[in-house]
Formats: structure tokens, C-alpha cells, sequence
């Protein structure tokens, strides 16, 4: 069992940080399933409760950010603990982001809720279902400190992105043969989007905590050495 | 990678210490410590009560040996010369090698002009430059002079604490060091003395080689281009403040200064 801090209070702001970013990590994690659910299910009120559930997360966002405030201007953290602190506040963001994208994918459910899909939703639910995976496993990482298994969430938005560049090929294909596919393509395509947006947050979360273990920023690295 | 701002690859050395152990009789207090000390550059040592810090900087000017049943063994040298040699003259060593101890310590029954120049004068040594010339330039390159130029003629124990500690900082600066080796500087100064002591650290170092133990990691962090964690008389990691600071190497440097003391 690592040594923990002998200021017991110390210790326990550092805890409380913790459980709140685990908090707003399951309730974004959530948010995911449900707003896809509620697109291919056509499940308006699950939508709505959806978005209003993204009030807490900004709630906690707000909250996270003042809790980090205050640990740094009272223990002024070093070394791990400095990585910790600096990172929750970056990574508050990235799942903030994700609720609101969740959000915008409620609404086009919402709007969508009338009209019968193009196809059945396949490729939406499988990558929402690689999104919710990287969420799960980064915030997974942070907690077990483990830089392999968010390694491995960085490699997995490779394979998001292919798959958003083949829906969007598929659906404009769609959309150039008929015009009456043109809204409900459209509409799909944003939430495919906005999925693989997802992932690229999820992303951010895994990088930061390969830093915050190790001590190393793998972000941007092929664009650092290119340069 | 934490970026480091302070490029000393280059920095030649102006210690380097090898294997130095170091007893109080029969207690060994340090156990073969190597370390190099850039020139113009400030190096913070951190640590534990009796972990070794004091004991070290007091080899490097020979203070430790004033100690009755103190010995060092290994090697110091300065510039290349082994301090312990046998030609080397401690007293000449200690000009070259000032100290700034952690109490104030201007001597009583002296004036502020008298405190600065008595390394001088107990040396025997005249400056070029001529006493007054050397007196400002002191007083001036520790942040002094103005708050003291219209009382030269008053005594230095009555400045103020912050202005006290100057004041030595000036005597230990005329006698034109190659280092200043401070003790815990700030220990016994308010927030804002501390606060003129660390800035002058910043002008001091261009100047000189500065090695200061101190108590507090942010005042390390603060004014040292590099650190140097210490525990039971071993060295256990030496490297830029920068990368101390944010991720150090050794688990026992990290332990320390997230303050899990176990």
C-alpha cells in the first residue's frame, strides 16, 4: 500500500477530488449509452432527461474546478500530486465536453424521433459503444494508475476514426443519390461526428493520465517530433 | 517530458565532491556523498532534520572540522584543488567560501560600516578598490545599501532582522567570495525579508555560486536551478529544481516532498 500524506486533511481533499472526477466520469459515461439509446430507440423523453441530467455535470465541473483552486493555493502540490491537481482540472473539461456533445446528440434524437431512420442504426451504436469503452478505461487508468491501459485507449481513436470516415462516406453516397435523405443524413452524420468528438476527448483524458503516472506528455508527440 | 529551463549540461563545476563521508567521533553522519556543483548557479539542499545537509556545506568550507572529534574523509575540490590539501590554508579557504548562517550574526559591538568590512580587516587584506569603494559595492550587491547609506556609523545589531541578515551577506560578499553557502537564511526572517533575501539570491548568482539548505521545498523551488534530496547522510537525488519538483526519480524524493513522512 503506498504511504499516504501525514496531513490527514491534505489527504482527504486529495480523495474527495478523486470521488468527485469518478462521479462526473460515471454520469458522462451514462449520458453516452443514453443519448444514443434514445436515438435509436426514438425515446423522447429519455432524450430530455438526458440533457437535464447535463446540468449536474456542469455542476460538478464548476465544482471540481473550485475544489482544485483551493488545494493548490493552500498545499501548493508537488511532483504527483502537482500532475494530479493540474490534470483534474483539464480533465474536468474533456468530460464536460462530452456531456454537452451527448447533449447535442439528444437533441437530433429529439428530432429525429418522427421520422424512420435511413437504415437501422448500426455503426452509431458501435461508435458510441468504442466511446463509452475509452471513457470507462481512461478514467479506469487514472484511478489504478495505469499508463498501459490508457496507452491503449489512445490506440483504440484510430479505429473510431476510420469508422466515423466510413459512415460519412456511406451516408453522403446515400444523400448524393436521393434527395430526400438529405435531412435525416445530415443529422446522422452530425452524430457521428460528434461521437468521434467523443473519442477524441476520451483521448485527452488517456494522455493526461499516461502523464500524470508517468511523468511523461505523450500528446502531440508525432507533431513535436515532425517539427 | 518536463521541460527544463535551466541548461546546465555545460555548466563547468565549481565543487565536485566525491565519496565524502563525514563522522561527529564515532557517528558517521554522511555516507560517501558525490555531487557537483555548477559554477553560477544556485543548488538548494533539502531534506530531513539530521539527514546530513549542514554537516555537507560545513565540509566545503571546512567548518566541520572545527568541531572537536569531527573528521571528513573524501574528496572536495574548488576550482580543481582539493580543499583538504595539504597546502590549503582553512582561513584563506573560508574568504573564498563564505557562510551565511541561519540566526543573524552581525557582530555586536560593531557598526554597519565596521560589520562589513571586518573579513577584511581580520584578514589582514586591503583592497584595491579602497575600503569606501568596497563598502558600497557590498552593501549595494546585498540589496542594502540605500536602507543603510545616511547610518554606516550606527550598529548593525540595530537593523532589523531582514536587514541584519543583509548585512552579513555584505561582510561575507566583501572579502569577494567564489561561494556563498547559506544555512537556512530566511528561518528566523518574516515573509517579506524572506521575500528580499530570495530575490537577491536571483542577482547574487550571477555573480557567485550559491548552495543554501533550507527547510522550505517551495523556498527550494523558488530560487535553486537545482536540488539536492538528502536523507541519513545519503544523497538520494540530485537534479534540476524543475524536474524535482514535478516528477522527481527516487520514490523517497517524491515521499518527502508530497509530505508523506510515513
Amino acid at each position: 500500500m503506498g504511504k499516504i500524506h501525514t496531513d490527514r486533511e491534505y489527504e482527504s481533499e486529495l480523495k474527495k477530488l478523486r470521488e468527485r472526477l469518478l462521479k462526473m466520469a460515471g454520469r458522462v459515461e451514462e449520458m453516452i449509452a443514453d443519448s444514443v439509446r434514445s436515438l435509436v430507440e426514438r425515446d423522447v423523453e429519455l432524450a430530455r432527461r438526458t440533457i437535464e441530467a447535463d446540468l449536474l455535470v456542469n455542476r460538478a465541473e464548476v465544482e471540481t474546478d473550485e475544489l482544485c483552486l483551493v488545494i493548490l493555493a493552500k498545499r501548493q502540490p508537488v511532483a504527483s500530486d502537482l500532475r494530479f491537481v493540474t490534470l483534474s482540472l483539464k480533465m474536468v473539461t474533456d468530460l464536460e465536453r462530452i456531456g454537452d456533445l451527448a447533449v447535442n446528440i439528444c437533441e437530433r434524437a429529439i428530432d429525429l424521433a418522427h421520422l424512420d431512420p435511413l437504415k437501422p442504426w448500426v455503426d452509431v451504436p458501435r461508435m458510441a459503444g468504442i466511446v463509452q469503452g475509452m471513457v470507462r478505461d481512461a478514467i479506469d487508468a487514472f484511478v489504478a494508475g495505469d499508463a498501459d491501459r490508457a496507452q491503449s485507449v489512445v490506440e483504440r481513436d484510430r479505429a473510431l476514426d476510420e469508422l466515423y470516415t466510413r459512415v460519412f462516406r456511406e451516408l453522403l453516397s446515400a444523400m448524393l443519390n436521393d434527395a430526400s435523405k438529405v435531412e435525416r443524413g445530415i443529422h446522422a452524420q452530425s452524430i457521428a461526428k460528434w461521437l468521434e468528438r467523443m473519442g477524441d476527448h476520451a483521448t485527452n483524458l488517456a494522455e493526461q493520465v499516461v502523464f500524470m503516472v508517468k511523468g511523461k506528455d505523450i500528446r502531440h508527440t508525432k507533431a513535436l517530433e515532425e517539427a | 517530458m518536463v521541460a527544463v529551463d535551466t541548461d546546465l549540461s555545460d555548466a563547468p563545476a565549481k565543487f565536485v565532491t566525491r565519496d565524502v563521508f563525514a563522522w561527529f567521533g564515532d557517528k558517521r553522519v554522511l555516507h560517501g556523498v558525490s555531487l557537483d556543483i555548477a559554477a553560477n548557479r544556485a543548488i538548494a539542499i533539502i531534506g530531513p532534520s539530521g539527514c546530513g545537509k549542514s554537516t555537507f556545506i560545513r565540509c566545503l568550507n571546512r567548518m566541520h572540522e572545527l568541531v572537536p572529534g569531527a573528521r571528513v574523509e573524501g574528496q572536495i575540490r574548488l576550482d580543481g584543488i582539493d580543499v583538504y590539501g595539504s597546502g590549503v590554508d582553512p582561513v584563506r579557504l573560508r574568504r573564498r567560501v563564505g557562510m551565511v548562517f541561519q540566526k543573524p550574526n552581525p557582530f555586536p559591538s560593531m557598526s554597519v560600516r565596521e560589520n562589513v568590512l571586518a573579513g577584511l580587516r581580520l584578514t589582514g587584506s586591503v583592497p584595491r578598490a579602497g575600503l569606501d569603494e568596497t563598502l558600497e559595492k557590498a552593501l549595494i550587491q546585498a540589496a542594502l545599501w540605500e536602507e543603510v547609506k545616511d547610518r554606516l556609523g550606527d550598529p548593525g545589531v540595530g537593523l532589523s532582522g531582514g536587514q541584519q541578515q543583509r548585512l552579513c551577506i555584505a561582510r561575507a560578499l566583501a572579502v569577494d567570495p567564489d561561494v556563498l553557502l547559506m544555512d537556512e537564511p530566511c528561518s528566523a526572517l518574516d515573509p517579506i525579508a524572506t521575500a528580499k533575501i530570495e530575490d537577491l539570491i536571483h542577482t547574487l548568482k550571477r555573480s557567485y555560486t550559491i548552495v543554501i539548505v533550507t527547510h522550505s521545498m517551495q523556498q527550494a523551488a523558488r530560487v535553486s536551478d537545482q536540488t539536492a534530496f538528502f536523507l541519513s547522510g545519503d544523497l538520494i537525488e540530485f537534479d534540476a529544481t524543475n524536474r524535482i519538483f514535478t516528477s522527481p526519480r527516487d520514490s523517497r524524493t517524491e515521499d518527502y516532498i508530497t509530505g508523506k513522512f510515513g
